[in-house]
This record gives C-alpha cells, structure tokens and sequence, in this order.
C-alpha cells in the first residue's frame, strides 16, 4: 500500500504535466482555430488510434523487429569489434581514428543506397538501424575497456593472471557501465534508423510508411496516432534496455 | 623466522640499474641488497630515487636494464608466476564492483580454490585485519583506511612469501597511518612473511623496519642501511623512546648527507 502510494507521489507531477499539456493542446486549438494539418486535437489521434488500432500495431510491431533486429546485430558486432580493438592496441590504434569520424557521418544519409544494398524490405531498415547503434557502441565499449587504471592491471599481472583473466576480471566489469548507456542511446537510435529508413519505400504494414502516406493524403490524424505507437514502443525499447541493466548491473559477472 | 646462512635469501639484489627508454631516465644505479625471510625492510628516499621502481623490478612488473634479481632463490619472473608475491599500492586498489569478501577473494580465485575454502580463508582475513561483518559491504562504502586494510588482507589472503608495499599508507591521515602501522606489525607477526616496504616517512620506517635502506636521489643508489635495533615488540610508546629518536636521526643525516638538504627536505618528516 504505502509502496504504491510512494510511487504514486513519484511519478503524480510527471501525469499531472502530461494532463496539464493534453488539455492545453485540445484548448489551444479550439481557443486559436488551429489548422488540423499544423496540429490535430489529442481527442481526435486517440479517436484514431483507437478505431486503426489493428493496422497501426500490426505496423509497429513490423517496424519495432526491424529496430531491434538492427539494434542486436549492431550493438553486438561494436562489442566484438571493441573487444578486439582493445585486445590489440595495434590494430586499435590505427582503426580507432576512422571509428570515431564515421561516428560523426550522418548515417541516415545512405537511407535511399540501403535499399539497393540490402532489399526494399527488412533488410535496408536493419542495416540502417545496426549502422547507426554501432559506432556509439563500438566507441562507449572501447573507451570502457581501455579506462582501467594502470594500478589494477598491475595487481592482476602481480597475480600471474593472464590476459584473458585480466580481460573477464578487470576490463570487461569496468566496460560494463559505459555498454550500457551506449546500448540505451542505440535503442533509441534503432528506432528513429527503421522508421527514416521507411520513409524510403518498403511493404505498406510498417510505421513510416504509414506515416508518409498519411501525411500526403491529409490523414494526419493517422500520422500522428502512427507516430504515438512509434513512441510508446520506442519507450518501452529503451525501459527494457534499462531493466537489464539493472539486472546485469545487480548481478555482475564477478558477483555470482 | 630466520633465516639460517645455509637457507636462499628471500630477496637477492644485484647489481640493479633501471635506464627508462621514454625519456633516458636513469632511476636506479647499481643496487645490491640481500633481504632475509621473516625481515621487514623500508626503502626511503626522495621522491623520483627509483624506490618505487626497485619494487616493481622485484615485483617483475618493470625490467631491469642491468643486474638480476633473485626471489628465495628463483628468478623474479618465475616467483611471480609461482605467485609469491603479495602487493600493495599506494592506492587500495578495490574492485567497485566486488563486495569487500570478493575483492579479498580475487587471488584465491585466481588460484583456483574453491568455493567453501575461499570463504573461510576471507573470514580469517576479516579477522586478521578487524573488518569482521564487512564482507557484504562494497569498497566505497568504507573509508580510505578500511580500504588499505581490505587491500592488505588480499595481499596476504593466499599467504604469499613475499610482500612488496609501495607506500600503502601515504594518502592516509597521521592518526590512521600511525594505528595501521601497528595492525601491520601484528600481521607480519602473525603471517611471519618477509615485507619490503616503500615510505616517504622516516618515523614509519623506522617504526616498522628490522632494516632501512636510505636512497640516494636519481640515479637511485643505496646511500647507507640502518638496522633498527628497537625490540621485536613495538607499541605505541616505541615511537617515544630515545632510541627511536637517535635511529630517525641516523636516517635523516644519512639522507642529508647523500641527497643535499633541498632533497632531504622534500621528505616528509613526522618527528618535527
């Protein structure tokens, strides 16, 4: 009881914003005789996303596997590829320059090349998303791997430990922390590299092109019910990403 | 514990110079020096004489340019593949991600013991060093002096022969640094291993020490060694006896004499 009534007063001025700004929203566009294609009223999108329910999640969930098919497979060739960056410093240094400037290249830009580089469908939206999750990764993780004090490798090669203890021991635990923020900024990322990538042609079930289209027929009540389901899943993209961390962070692989 | 004429040194210094290829920094310059086992000898100086690096040419963490150095009778890389060696840094240098018992578990676990064995071994050093009931506790929960104690119970946790100390309790108030001083003569009493033990301060050497080793300043040579002839036994009040003075003053005019008075007065000295 008193548990929920906490969470309660945690989160009650979040909602009260929240509700504060919906009824704002509606207000304001009735007050000010807004165009509904500048902006629809929040009764009309839930209006919207309520009676295309089946189509809008059905599209989601298509766009939501291409994000984290894009996110796993992006995040998990960056932990690779900093595990052997930071394993051979050689090699790292001179890659590393080149890693941090692609970071820099706006990725989004080779959206409409995606398409004949890796099918109309699934395959440039994936490849989209796991390009744009994997240098923020690739260069989190490294510089994680490569933060740890001198004086602990120290104490470890006192021990005779060798590098591969070294590497389980010290550096992948230190590493950890910066894996996981960068993960969740890749979540995000998935999202937004899947949807843009729709924008670029695709099957009609997916949430951008849903968007699209909508937008070009003045449905923008549609737009904007589509674009609420990006975000809820968006959102709960990221809370997921965040739980495991917890999880991972509780039980860290020395802890056990 | 000691050692008979016939019994290998347990460490054997000879000839030791360390030229650093980054930047030609001659550090350490002919170093000879035989410690027996059961000693516990200070190494002082000033800063930048090499003492910190003649422990981590024991410790085989850094090569020496010339010279060799001899650990019970084996060459310092073998010792420390055998793990001989137990060290301890300036820093405690804990694991944030280890509880206070796994952190003082990391070597055993290294030496493959197992569960049941590992926990009661962490209980004795809980004991041994007066941390009994903090084994849950994480390393930035305790204090900068907890720390140094949780460092040296896992130094000594697999009962290594040798224990190498790189000025474990400079970063330490007095007070602290003084009731440390203590609790590790009662350990090396109890664990009966042989410490080389580097220091900035001339009364903890001297507290501490059967043997001080004064350093020259860079090129670290060994200016002169004072045996400190105090009993066996110290306390508190050890630091007040005439003796205990007359031994400090031998040391300060050992390191006046070589290192020149501007050096000498870079060392901090807590007899004022």
């Amino acid at each position: 009881m008193t548990g929920s009534l906490r969470r309660l007063r945690e989160w009650g001025p979040a909602l009260v914003v929240l509700a504060l700004v919906l009824v704002g929203w509606q207000l304001a566009i009735e007050a000010f005789d807004i165009q509904r294609f500048l902006l629809p009223k929040p009764l009309d999108i839930a209006d919207t996303f309520w009676s295309e329910r089946g189509q809008l999640w059905s599209a989601g969930v298509y766009t939501f596997s291409e994000a984290v098919y894009g996110f796993l497979l992006g995040s998990g060739a960056a932990v690779a590829a900093a595990l052997v960056l930071a394993r051979w410093r050689r090699v790292g240094g001179a890659l590393l320059p080149y890693f941090v400037a692609a970071n820099a290249i706006p990725i989004i830009a080779f959206a409409p090349i995606a398409n004949a580089w890796f099918g109309i469908e699934k395959g440039s939206k994936i490849a989209i998303a796991a390009v744009l999750c994997f240098f923020p990764v690739l260069v989190n993780t490294l510089r994680g791997l490569t933060s740890v004090r001198p004086a602990s490798i120290e104490l470890m090669r006192s021990y005779a430990a060798s590098g591969i203890e070294i590497f389980r021991r010290v550096r992948i635990p230190t590493a950890l922390p910066y894996l996981f923020s960068a993960l969740r900024v890749a979540s995000v990322l998935a999202m937004i590299g899947a949807i843009v990538g729709e924008y670029f042609g695709g099957s009609q079930q997916q949430l951008g092109i849903i968007i699209k289209n909508a937008a070009a027929l003045f449905q923008f009540e549609t737009a904007w019910a589509a674009i609420v389901v990006a975000c809820i899943l968006g959102i709960g993209f990221y809370l997921a990403v965040a739980l495991v961390e917890r999880a991972a962070m509780r039980r860290h692989p020395s802890e056990q | 514990m000691t050692g008979t004429e016939h019994a290998p040194a347990a460490v054997s210094i000879a000839g030791v110079s360390k030229v650093f290829e980054r930047g030609g920094t001659h550090a350490l310059e002919g170093i000879d020096l035989d410690v027996e086992p059961g000693e516990f000898v200070s190494f002082i100086g000033p800063s930048g004489c090499g003492k910190s690096t003649l422990l981590r040419i024991v410790g085989d963490l850094i090569q020496p340019t010339a010279g060799s150095v001899l650990v019970g009778g084996k060459s310092a890389h073998q010792a420390r593949l055998d793990r001989d060696y137990g060290m301890v840094f300036q820093e405690a240098v804990l694991y944030d991600w280890r509880t206070v018992a796994k952190n003082i578990a990391l070597p055993l676990e290294l030496l493959g013991w197992d569960r049941r064995r590992r926990q009661q071994r962490v209980q004795e050093m809980l004991d041994l060093v007066e941390l009994t009931g903090f084994d849950r506790h994480h390393p930035w929960q305790l204090s900068g002096g907890m720390q140094m104690r949780v460092a040296i119970a896992r130094a000594l946790s697999f009962d290594p022969k040798l224990l190498l100390m790189d000025e474990p309790f400079g970063a330490l108030d007095e007070m602290t640094r003084e009731r440390l001083n203590l609790e590790l003569l009662r350990i090396w009493d109890a664990a009966g291993s042989t410490v080389l033990f580097v220091t900035h301060s001339i009364s903890e050497a001297v507290f501490l020490s059967t043997r001080v080793v004064v350093m020259s300043p860079r090129p670290g040579r060994v200016a002169g060694v004072v045996p400190i002839d105090l009993p066996r036994a110290r306390t508190a009040d050890t630091r007040e006896e005439p003796r205990f003075f007359e031994l400090v003053t031998e040391v300060r005019e050992l390191l006046r004499g070589r290192a020149g008075l501007d050096e000498a007065g870079a060392v901090s000295e807590e007899v004022a």
